[in-house]
């Protein structure tokens, strides 16, 4: 009798440990995911080291370099008219935008000033080329959220600006069409008339984009609450552009800063969103586009007679000295920092790219969230990865 | 002499068979071709305010051609570490469970492959043969995308099986029976409160199980917004990345021939079938239907077929893609309460009535 009630107590025990065994939540071991270089969502070479437990990221890690071009060091055997060349090939979507700093920076050293007719066309190409930038991520983000058809009215639209850039400069994508103290050319006969009938087609694209992206309530789903970026944060990584406006922070340099760019005679009002998650960053964009459509109206309308050139020697030296111009690009805060000791080329040239320090928050941002949601934030931060690594 | 006799009485067995394998490649290979061209090509090329192949034939009709020629003369690329049979069985397996869906769909009162009394409780199960077949794609690919795809696709097709099977069960609770057949033909000699020149299709009766059963196909067959195993813009291309040459092609005619064969199912259990309203021609009976109805049959199966791709094609080109919780969510938490309630209320009624 006590043998068998031995063995039905071992039956016993054994049950219960096998219970345990099985109960036991099983073991299970993270996956390194390597996210790039050559991925269809970094748009170029960005790569990022997830650390995965399932779908949800543990840790990522943005790694940067593959594309590095070294325009910094080019610079300084460079002429500063052939400096444009290179950086129109930093945030190579809105290429204009890029010289227009540089140049400001050096006719800060050299004391020289555009004409005020310069002034407004500089503006209005740099409206334009923010314009042919966002209009590509607008479209883009749909494709970075499994919506093929949007990217392409992005491209039958930015074609239009791009045609206009391409009237006025003689370059669809690298324009190189700044000078120390003003521009290379007038603007063509027409222009004015086909810049109206461009932008009004543009406000046509928002309102599609909107319908059909940001109503889409899967859209929504996808992008609300997604990589949240409160306000203190999104300011501690130094995040700018439409990054920073979506957290909250009413910042422009547009409007805060005053340079010889006719943004003073315009009047425009800056996006902000108070929510900082994925939609109010693509949200801001948008608005944004159609902001700077309104901008271009308005410049069309005042844009003044006189010369396209301020009074400078053929031969273009630089008095010594330092300067810094940063400028509200299409992609945030962009600035040059020139060191000049009185030569033909810069000394030393610091660039300030907004994409390198907006993906700098990639590590703080992705924790925690699931794979889909990396591409949705990524998308939403909107680099350009000649912006990250020049 | 009706087609039946033909194939079965005339004809030695290996010439019927060779008949039925002929048959069965048209009726996976012409829909496949004819969606893709269709829509794939031409429908989203409108869409998106392009033109499409223009160059490979009138309207570039012949460029499907060039596709496979082009996928044929591919080399044959596999991983170094993939697990090789497995790797090269994966294709096959998912196109192998078309075929077996297409075999018990009825295209006119003779022309069939097999008259199955269960045919919905069949196609229902070999349609989940191709998770099978995506999962091991996954697995045996030894690339991480591949693995996060197909282990995705197990999850969702999964998930959207059980909604699919009972959104069918409201039809089959109307009907009666679980012969596809059969299902066709109770639409088309049923009648609507004595109203029988439209017959009663399903899709009036039961336009739930219609909807639950359209998403839970966009689900099975992985176009967006459910498509989640391919993602592009996140998995690179999912479970198929590492598929090159004549293999992607078998997964590629595998998305499209599904496609079409769960859009004819649609149409047979939701919209009539290959029949028109029995009243038309005054016949009652499936065996007082004429004989042309099995040339006219498959061609309007294939009309409703188109019309029910053009939806699923119209989604997939216009929505984004959910993410894979919400997707989770959306199955168990909406679609499988609403066709249980479905499944109630046709219960209810079929007894009432």
């Amino acid at each position: 009798m006590s043998l068998l009630g031995d063995r039905q107590q071992l039956a016993y025990i054994a049950a219960q440990a096998a219970d345990a065994r099985v109960n036991v939540e099983l073991e299970t071991e993270g996956m390194t995911l390597n996210i790039g270089p050559q991925h269809p969502a970094t748009h170029g070479t960005l790569r990022i080291i997830a650390r995965l437990d399932g779908e949800q990221v543990l840790w990522a890690d943005p790694s940067c370099g593959y594309m590095h071009r070294g325009y910094e060091k080019l610079t300084e055997v460079r002429s500063y008219p052939q400096v444009t060349a290179l950086v129109n090939r930093i945030d190579w979507l809105g290429s204009f935008a890029n010289e227009v700093p540089f140049i400001l920076a050096a006719e800060k050293l050299m004391g020289v000033e555009a004409p005020s007719r310069a002034q407004h066309i500089r503006t209005i190409l740099f409206e334009l080329s923010r314009i042919a930038n966002v209009t590509l991520f607008l479209g883009d983000l749909g494709v970075q959220l499994g919506a093929v058809t949007p990217v392409f009215f992005a491209f039958r639209d930015r074609e239009y600006v791009l045609n206009l850039i391409e009237g006025a400069t003689g370059g669809r994508f690298h324009p190189n069409f700044d000078r120390i103290g003003g521009l290379k050319d007038d603007l063509p006969a027409g222009f004015i008339d086909e810049t109206r009938n461009v932008m009004k087609k543009l406000r046509g694209f928002c309102d599609q984009i909107e319908d059909l992206l940001f109503g889409n309530e899967i859209f929504q789903s996808r992008t609300r609450g997604i990589g949240v970026i409160p306000k203190d944060v999104a300011l501690q990584y130094g995040l700018s552009g439409a990054n920073l406006r979506a957290s909250g922070v009413d910042w422009d340099l547009r409007r805060d800063q005053k340079l010889p760019l006719a943004y003073d005679k315009v009047d425009f009002k800056v996006i902000t969103h108070p929510d900082g998650d994925s939609f109010a960053r693509c949200w801001v964009r948008l608005q944004e586009v159609r902001e700077s459509t309104r901008i271009v109206d308005q410049l069309l309308d005042t844009i003044p007679a006189g010369p396209i050139m301020a009074k400078v020697p053929k031969i273009i030296k630089v008095p010594e000295g330092e300067a810094w111009v940063s400028t509200e690009n299409p992609l945030g805060e962009m600035g040059y920092y020139v060191v000049s000791q009185g030569d033909m080329g810069p000394f030393r040239v610091k660039i300030r790219s907004a994409s390198f320090n907006n993906i700098s928050i990639t590590p703080w941002l992705l924790k925690g969230v699931y794979v889909p949601d990396i591409i949705t934030i990524l998308a939403s931060l909107y680099f350009i990865l000649g912006d990250i690594d020049r | 002499m009706n087609l039946a006799t033909l194939l079965s009485a005339d004809l030695p067995y290996w010439a019927q068979s060779l008949l039925r394998v002929l048959g069965g490649l048209v009726a996976v290979l012409l829909p496949a071709g004819t969606i893709v061209y269709l829509f794939l090509f031409k429908m989203m090329s409108f869409m998106q305010s392009r033109l499409g192949p223009m160059e490979a034939g009138p309207q570039g009709s012949m460029q499907l051609f060039a596709e496979v020629g082009k996928w044929l003369q591919k080399e044959d690329i596999y991983p170094a570490r993939a697990d090789k049979f497995i790797f090269k069985l994966a294709p096959l397996i998912v196109l192998a469970s078309t075929f077996l869906l297409v075999v018990v769909v009825p295209f006119g009162p003779d022309a069939l492959f097999t008259n199955f009394e269960t045919g919905v409780f069949y196609s229902l199960a070999v349609s989940s043969v191709s998770v099978l077949g995506i999962l091991i794609a996954g697995w045996s690919s030894a690339n991480k995308y591949s693995l996060l795809g197909g282990l995705r696709a197990a999850g969702q097709l999964i998930a959207y099986e059980l909604p699919m099977v009972l959104a069918v069960v409201g039809v089959v609770i109307q009907a009666g029976t679980m012969n596809l057949q059969q299902i066709v033909v109770a639409q088309n000699a049923g009648s609507m409160f004595g109203f029988s020149s439209l017959g009663n299709p399903y899709v009036i009766t039961q336009f739930v199980g219609f909807i639950v059963f359209m998403i839970a196909v966009q689900a099975e067959l992985t176009q967006t917004p459910f498509d989640m195993p391919i993602a592009e813009s996140e998995l690179v291309s999912g479970y198929m990345t590492e598929y090159s040459g004549f293999r992607f092609l078998i997964f590629f005619i595998g998305e499209f021939a599904t496609a079409g064969v769960f859009s004819m199912i649609a149409s047979i259990l939701f919209l009539g079938g290959w029949a028109v309203p029995f009243s038309w021609f005054g016949w009652t009976t499936i065996d007082s239907i004429d004989n042309w109805m099995n040339i006219v049959g498959p061609l309007i199966l294939f009309t409703k077929m188109i019309v029910v791709v053009f939806f699923i094609m119209w989604i997939r080109f216009s929505y984004p893609r959910f993410r894979e919780d919400q997707l989770q969510k959306f199955a168990w938490k909406v679609l499988i309460p609403v066709s249980l309630a479905n499944i109630m209320v046709t219960a209810i009624l079929k007894v009432a009535f």
